[in-house]
């Protein structure tokens, strides 16, 4: 809403720069984005208003006029003047030698020089709109109004600020300058003078030449009407028209900016019909009929369904109701007979309607805010009697007002006591009276019969009856209807640096359950030291991307966003492994060939199958990782080596040591993993993840090709529930050495060393083992391979002899003989 | 032989010997020196095994002179033994230099996203107040995104949030199910589960139908903020924001609230912090105002209370939002909100 300062000062006086202005409107919820100011920029001593004494022709050009212009003080200056439409008498804008001015010839802000121009000295200029950005002409002069006092600095005469308010959607009355002027009052301690709506009523009764019936009552609140006749359709007034544009509405022809000015003016949506247009003289308000065609006001053709509400004659729709005029009735060139119509629709009604047919406009916008119903009378009375003024005509007797939709003011009331149960300040009562006050709210008399729940039950003092007031709200004002409403009204009023700061002293409550969060962000702790980056990709994505990992193959449905915003963001994702290869990608491009670490944690979206449509769906807590490229930063210690399957393990392993996990590793088959080269890992019962290098197919898919993309996939809560929940036992370290012995073993190739270290393990003096050696090929034979390692005994009873480690080692052997074959290598042979 | 002339050959010994011991060099000449005159067939060890041989008022005196010059040659032994091997130790170490300006091992450098690690610090601000850290489903309900927080189907306040909906109609027409706006919807949830007191935060994702540009992210985290008890004021929740803003932005900063209007609270407020940029002179980052406009917040509107089944009369609260990515913005200086989720590692690792 555009809100010109003069305009505002018609009603209320502003004692305050329209900064200062814009600052308080906006601590108090009317929020000022920006200030427009006309004439900022004019040069306040150069740029003045003159009278134009006589007009010379100039002795060599016919399309050269030679004015003479007082400019006060005594002063006199002839200049050259090209504009067709100076002559003597004018008040015009005068700018001297000297002065800044924008050029229309270089588009740029100039100083004005004296000229010689056809032999003439011309010693300043007459302004057109253009030079002083008032306006696109350029054609003439501008005019100025016969009263404008000469030598006066154009700031000072024409020179205004348009304050740009972003109203929020409770405020429809700030859509509208009063609205806003009795913010300005209660803001700055003025009074507001509202319009006076008096006009003669020189006509006959409106009831005998107009039938008007509000057949859906539901929908039409209230319809008021006024019929002029014997007008005449021509331009309206410079200040009417002036006001218009700096509120950001293009003048069209007096009547339909009577209608807008108004509708600006109070915030009130008014529609002019051609009163000769109207068939039967009749209006019915009625819901449209299923099909019903209605071309409206611009020209577009609208096809109507019930609920959505017309206005029609005996047969025709001739608007669409709170929307837009129809066609058929518009104002025209011709027209001498207008009925003026001011109603109030239901809300919802208008926004369904404004929605359905993407027809919104300023009655609708206003409308569907749910305006008050009185402002209708009021609007139309103001309307009226601006048309009798400057179109002229008669006005019939009376006013149409309909109103069905009737609700008596509700007084609300405010106590002390829930001012201090809120704001946690305690007002004196005189103090919010006068605030409310200041605001347009009266003094109500405690309704009769309503039982005050909370009074019944607490049993009021005495006192504090009189620390209660009722107040009614003002009839703009439709966003006041409990007792919250009020408070909120005195703290923006008095300000809210008046509240003061203090700690909340109620009891801290009891915790819930530990969550997943906990568990989820020490998994991103530990992963991000163990070397990988956190990144976060989008929630949406596009079944191509699914695709690619084969997520919409084998996965759940997607869910679909009926809205989206482009293809790409189409889906919800049901697997984070496309986007972490997508990101991947992303920064190998970017990467100087470093190795990239990356992961992320976060949601998958799962349709509950069978319940789609009545639950939400599964939310899973997923992590992913992948590693690619040289594991050392090109190093002058290590040669480039790519990194595998088992860099991503020992990142996984380090996770697993840390949050007290066992987890086992079993080869698996994944449709986007290599299938020699992924595991699935097992945690107790649960398989809680994949790890596996990229299948190459993919990673083309990826456009990834060159070094293997390592992959991992952990479900964040499959995980945390196999994990033991007991916390852990300190267990204290051996005071015993430990024994080492290596172990040189030659098994069938297709034993996993994962199963022997386990049955090595498993011995009871064996505190630990690791494979240091694998070796397949000459020497070995055909079909085995050689796998050694190191394994430490060591009892917390008393120190091994290495007889005792001996037989530990027999023993061993021999399980291993017995479950998975294997045989001593003979490092001799 | 006389007394004297043993004392002599002692003496004579032992200068030959220290003119000896000043010849040799490393540690391995020391060692011969020791064993030609100390050791079990050394010039002074023979000296003493001689001594035998004397009448007894002469034992003592050679004896005494005899072990004089031998304490005096293991000194001065010790001693160059201490100053040989330290020479061997430097001559070793200086061969061991290395060039220490060539890198060492790189080890990965891991690291957690900025916006996770300003939800953290959010959050640890409020936990340390008392509050819980909650989170809740993304894909939402109507009902639990609007209609419990006091915006009904079809109020223009729905305008403002503008919303991807899940492709699905129920049998009334409509969408049940969206991707939650704003991350109010667990005040709703929340309260439905618990009774007063409630003290939590929640961060989360939320979306928005919305064309991204530098200040303008489609996808992107917030963090609510709820308390509801008996007695809990608008003073307490400008305290509790003033201690937020302390910890997070710096002890200066000062909060401001002016009123705004969201549907679910009333009263409403907008919340702002003093601009730490030009300590609200105006400058660019505040757009010339001195403040910066951090969230809403408010409190709780009745209706939501009575929605939950919490008597309004009895219990008050308040709710705070904050956008996570814009509080990281402010704090590290980052003027593209696009940057969060295009996951570039020049970006990322910043952080």
């Amino acid at each position: 809403m555009r809100v010109p300062i003069s305009w505002l000062k018609q009603y209320v006086p502003i004692g305050v720069s329209s900064k200062e202005l814009a600052y308080r409107l906006t601590m108090a919820g009317i929020e000022v984005g920006e200030i427009d100011e006309t004439g900022g920029d004019w040069d306040r001593d150069n740029v003045i208003v003159g009278h134009v004494l006589k007009v010379d022709s100039h002795p060599n050009a016919d399309r050269l006029t030679l004015p003479t212009v007082d400019i006060g003080n005594g002063e006199t200056a002839t200049v050259v003047c090209g504009a067709p439409n100076v002559a003597a008498g004018q008040k015009i804008a005068f700018a001297r030698e000297g002065a800044r001015l924008f050029s229309p010839r270089s588009g740029k802000v100039e100083t004005l020089k004296a000229a010689n121009i056809r032999g003439v000295e011309s010693a300043g200029m007459v302004c057109s709109s253009l030079e002083l950005q008032l306006g696109e002409d350029h054609d003439g002069i501008l005019v100025l109004d016969d009263d404008a006092p000469i030598g006066m600095p154009l700031v000072d005469y024409l020179g205004d600020a348009v304050l740009d308010i972003e109203v929020t959607p409770n405020r429809p009355d700030c859509l509208s300058v009063l609205g806003v002027a009795h913010e300005v009052a209660a803001l700055t301690g003025g009074a507001v003078t509202e319009p006076d709506l008096s006009y003669p009523e020189e006509g006959l009764e409106i009831d005998g030449q107009v039938k008007i019936e509000i057949a859906n009552p539901e929908l039409c609140y209230r319809y008021t009407a006024s019929l002029i006749t014997g007008i005449k359709m021509g331009p309206s007034p410079q200040w009417m028209q002036d006001a218009l544009v700096k509120a950001g509405q293009r003048p069209i022809v007096n009547v339909v900016d009577i209608t807008n000015y108004v509708m600006l003016e109070y915030g009130q949506p008014l529609h002019a019909f051609d009163f000769d247009a109207v068939k039967d003289r009749t209006i019915i308000v009625r819901a449209a009929r299923q099909g019903e065609e209605h071309v409206t006001l611009d020209g577009e053709k609208r096809v109507l369904s019930p609920p959505m509400l017309v206005i029609a004659d005996s047969t025709d729709a001739v608007g669409l109701a709170g929307v837009m005029g129809g066609a058929n009735a518009e104002m025209r060139d011709g027209t001498t007979s207008v009925l003026l119509e001011s109603a109030n629709f239901d809300p919802v009604n208008t926004r369904r309607t404004a929605g359905a047919l993407r027809l919104r406009t300023d009655a609708s916008y206003r409308f569907e805010r749910g305006i008050r119903a009185e402002l209708a009378p009021r609007a139309l009375r103001r309307a009226t009697k601006l048309i009798l003024e400057i179109a002229g005509g008669h006005a019939a007797k009376g006013i149409i007002d309909l109103y069905p939709g009737r609700r008596e003011p509700r007084p609300v009331k405010i106590s002390r006591a829930r001012l201090k149960q809120v704001l946690g300040v305690d007002f004196t009562m005189s103090r919010v009276e006068s605030v409310l006050s200041s605001l347009g709210f009266e003094r109500a008399k405690e309704p009769e019969g309503i039982i005050d729940l909370i009074e019944a039950v607490e049993a009021a003092p005495a006192p504090e009856r009189d620390s209660t007031l009722w107040m009614t709200a003002p009839y703009w004002r439709s966003d006041i209807s409990i007792e919250d409403d009020l408070v909120e009204e005195v703290a923006r009023v008095v300000g809210y640096d008046s509240i003061p700061e203090t700690m909340l002293a109620t009891s801290i409550p009891p915790r819930g359950e530990p969550s997943l969060r906990t568990f989820r962000e020490t998994l991103k702790d530990l992963l991000a030291s163990a070397g990988m980056q956190e990144t976060i990709s989008y929630s949406l994505t596009s079944l191509e991307s699914l695709g690619k990992v084969d997520a919409t193959a084998s996965g759940p449905e997607p869910l679909k966003i009926a809205n989206p915003m482009s293809v790409e963001l189409a889906y919800l994702r049901t697997t984070l492994r496309a986007s972490i290869l997508e990101t991947m990608e992303r920064n190998r491009r970017v990467s100087r060939g470093e190795g990239l670490r990356l992961f992320e944690v976060g949601r998958v979206y799962l349709a509950k199958e069978e319940a789609r449509e009545r639950e939400l769906p599964d939310e899973r807590e997923m992590a992913v990782g992948a590693l690619s490229g040289p594991r050392f930063q090109s190093s002058w210690h290590a040669p480039r080596v790519n990194m595998d399957f088992f860099d991503a393990k020992g990142v996984l392993e380090t996770v697993f040591a840390k949050i007290g996990g066992h987890v086992e590793y079993e080869p698996v088959r994944d449709p986007i993993l290599h299938p020699g080269k992924a595991a699935r890992m097992v945690c107790g019962d649960a398989v809680v993840g994949v790890v596996g290098e990229v299948h190459p197919a993919v990673l083309e898919r990826f456009g990834l090709e060159g070094a293997p993309v390592v992959l991992f996939e952990l479900d964040v809560e499959a995980l945390r529930q196999a994990i033991p929940q007991d916390g852990r036992r300190y267990r204290s370290a051996s005071r015993f050495p430990v024994s080492h012995r290596d172990l040189a073993l030659v098994v069938d190739t297709g034993v996993p060393s994962g199963k022997v270290q386990s049955i090595i393990d498993r011995h009871k003096l064996v505190v630990g083992s690791t494979p240091f050696d694998v070796y397949q090929g000459e020497g070995i034979g055909h079909g085995k391979k050689s796998v050694a390692y190191r394994i430490a005994f060591q009892s917390d009873r008393d120190t091994l002899t290495s007889e005792q480690v001996d037989r530990a080692q027999g023993d061993i052997m021999r399980q291993l003989r017995r479950e998975v074959g294997a045989e001593l290598r003979d490092l001799h042979g | 032989m006389s007394q004297q002339s043993h004392i002599s050959d002692i003496e004579q010994i032992e200068s030959s010997a220290l003119r000896e011991l000043d010849a040799a060099g490393g540690l391995d000449e020391l060692e011969q020196w020791r064993i030609a005159y100390l050791g079990r067939r050394g010039r002074l060890t023979q000296v003493l095994r001689r001594l035998g041989g004397l009448a007894p008022e002469e034992r003592g005196r050679v004896g005494a002179a005899a072990n004089r010059a031998k304490a005096a040659l293991e000194q001065q032994l010790a001693e160059r033994e201490r100053s040989a091997r330290k020479s061997q130790i430097d001559a070793s170490l200086a061969e061991g230099a290395i060039d220490v300006t060539l890198p060492g091992w790189p080890s990965p450098a891991g690291g957690l996203h900025p916006t996770t690690q300003t939800i953290r610090e959010i959050c640890d601000a409020f936990v340390s107040m008392g509050f819980e850290v909650m989170e809740g489903p993304e894909v939402e309900w109507d009902r639990y995104n609007f209609e419990m927080l006091n915006i009904p189907k079809h109020h223009p306040a729905r305008d403002s949030f503008n919303t991807l909906w899940i492709d699905y109609t129920d049998s009334d027409g409509e969408r049940p199910m969206l991707l939650r706006t704003h991350t109010s919807p667990m005040q709703a949830r929340v309260m439905e589960n618990r009774r007063p007191p409630v003290r939590v935060v929640v961060p989360g994702k939320c979306y928005r139908y919305e064309a991204t540009d530098p200040t303008h992210e489609w996808h992107f985290s917030q963090v609510e903020g709820l308390a509801v008890d008996r007695g809990i004021t608008m003073s307490d929740l400008k305290g509790t924001l003033q201690e937020f803003v302390r910890r997070v932005f710096g002890p200066e900063r000062r909060v401001r609230f002016r009123c705004d209007y969201f549907p679910f609270v009333e009263p409403g407020v907008d919340w702002a912090i003093d601009c730490f940029a030009c300590a609200g002179e105006g400058c660019r980052i505040c757009s010339d105002s001195g403040w910066i406009e951090i969230a809403g917040a408010g409190m709780v509107h009745p209706n939501v209370l009575k929605g939950v089944g919490y008597d309004p009369a009895v219990y008050t609260g308040f709710a705070f939002g904050m956008g996570v990515e814009r509080v990281a913005m402010l704090k590290h200086g980052i003027e593209d909100v696009r940057l969060f989720y295009a996951n570039d590692l020049r970006f990322l690792r910043q952080f």
